[in-house]
């Protein structure tokens, strides 16, 4: 039910449907959880919308459509759909559309299923708008939208001995512009860029990005913490950027031996990484988002989110909270307070609330309004000059 | 400076590489407080063992035989809940897709003092 204003931002839930349901893998004796773990729009290409979502086992294709007209005035159907006795029908009518309530239909076209043995964690939509790619932990596979019952394994990374495991993928992306380039993301902090024109399986990377590592900062965190979350491509393709535990990274796809910017996220937290290691949150998967090539931005705790302007190297910490933050008001910037003297206004680091994590924002593609998920809230936040 | 006549004082200099750098990177402390609580920790978190535990996060097993079972008692009958040891597998107790046990741990309130 589309009941939006624009003039005042309004937003209304448009459609709610069951994506995934639980299942049972009987051969293994595993439960799969019906839990999303990605959604990607494809390229409107007519009226309706097409979205891929996936859990951790298969990816289905849903069609979103709006329907707004129906016919009436069959001439052998009642209006509620029973059939008419034709002995009773004296005169004919020609049916006509007439407007009806607005509904949103939901319905699923493919199901991409049975191709991963470990849990996806990534779907990517080329830029040929006919191909996709799925990731788990160990391999990424090649799909094609309308073709289900095959795939093809460009990546795989499992040792012939499980024993020799030392990583593993993080998320996979295809490059905006380039439909035979992807890249994906490792657990030790690697990004690869791989060409499928070079080979049919894209074992070996075409660039390696990866920084080098200070061996005297080297502790039993430094591989966690360098753990990469989440890789998107800038809007023109020419940059990448990273998310890992404590900061996001920009990386000119034309240097590989280290990141052209980088961005602390919450450096606080880095005297706090037992603590962190201990509740398991040093391993929340944060994901980043680009407004463009200029502004990135991320999520943290206590329901904040950070935002930094790669031109004017400002950065903003907000805060996604009903208590905090009076409908239509302007976001008050945040700040945390690491040590020492608490600044009135500011937070300490040990008030942070931990089981507050902002894992997914998402920037419009054209406009200045961004959508933030707490744990139980989505919020949505325009530019004021709009 | 009040200690007595200048320059008689030699004190003795121990080579001692920490001096250098008085503060410890944060990392190293959090490091050393974490292997002071498990001494048993694992050298290397990256090893395959961690990864290995890392590929199976969050997979909950089942007995498919119990489970349709239950699945057949429980027109019934009301079962009772889950006991209390939602991992254990047996009979009455195994969960269906109805009452799947939670699956979030449910998050330690953070112990960030000092």
């Amino acid at each position: 039910n589309k009941t939006q204003s624009h003039s005042r931002g309004e937003y209304n839930v448009y459609s709610t449907f069951q994506s995934h349901e639980p299942e049972f893998d009987y051969l293994k004796s595993l439960e799969i959880e019906e839990k999303i773990n990605k959604i990607r729009w494809l390229p409107q290409k007519n009226a309706a919308q097409f979205l891929l979502s996936t859990n951790d086992k298969t990816i289905k294709l849903w069609k979103i459509s709006e329907r707004d007209k129906r016919p009436e005035g069959y001439n052998l159907k009642e209006e509620d759909g029973r059939y008419r006795d034709p002995t009773t029908v004296t005169t004919l009518r020609v049916p006509v559309f007439r407007p009806m309530d607005l509904m949103v239909e939901a319905s699923p076209r493919r199901i991409f299923a049975n191709a991963h043995t470990y849990h996806i964690n990534s779907i990517s939509i080329n830029s040929d708008y006919e191909t996709y790619l799925s990731a788990d932990d160990l391999r990424i596979n090649l799909w094609h939208l309308e073709i289900t019952d095959r795939s093809f394994n460009i990546v795989d990374i499992k040792p012939a001995n499980m024993e020799e495991l030392t990583e593993v993928i993080t998320a996979a992306e295809f490059h905006p512009n380039s439909c035979s380039t992807f890249v994906y993301s490792s657990s030790k902090g690697t990004i690869r860029l791989c060409d499928m024109r070079a080979s049919a399986l894209c074992d070996r990377h075409s660039k390696l990005f990866e920084e080098p590592e200070d061996p005297s900062n080297r502790s039993f965190f430094s591989e966690i913490i360098s753990s990469i979350s989440d890789v998107k491509f800038s809007h023109s393709g020419r940059y990448m950027m990273t998310r890992d535990y404590l900061s996001v990274k920009i990386w000119d796809l034309n240097m590989e031996n280290r990141p052209v910017e980088t961005y602390q996220v919450h450096e606080y937290l880095r005297s706090k990484l037992c603590s962190l290691y201990e509740n398991d949150c040093i391993f929340d998967k944060f994901e980043c988002c680009w407004n463009g090539s200029d502004i990135v931005m991320t999520g943290s705790y206590n329901n904040f989110f950070r935002m930094f302007d790669r031109n004017t190297k400002r950065d903003i910490t907000l805060e996604a909270s009903r208590e905090n933050n009076k409908p239509r008001t302007v976001l008050k910037p945040r700040k945390v307070c690491a040590s020492g003297k608490r600044k009135k206004d500011e937070i300490s680091v040990d008030s942070l609330d931990f089981n507050k994590k902002i894992l997914h924002t998402a920037w419009h593609p054209k406009e200045n309004i961004i959508a933030v998920a707490t744990t139980n809230n989505l919020y949505i936040f325009q530019d004021k000059m709009n | 400076l009040g200690c007595g006549a200048p320059g008689i004082y030699t004190p003795f200099v121990f080579q001692d590489t920490q001096e250098k750098d008085k503060t410890i990177p944060p990392e190293r402390a959090e490091e050393a407080k974490l292997k002071a609580k498990y001494p048993n920790l694992g050298q290397k978190p990256g090893g395959s063992d961690f990864l290995m535990k890392r590929l199976q996060k969050g997979q909950k097993y089942f007995d498919s035989g119990d489970y349709n079972m239950a699945k057949a008692k429980m027109k019934n009958k009301q079962l009772p809940s889950a006991g209390p040891d939602k991992n254990l597998v047996t009979g009455d107790h195994i969960p269906t897709p109805q009452d799947l046990p939670q699956r979030k741990s449910s998050l330690v309130t953070s112990k960030l003092a000092g």
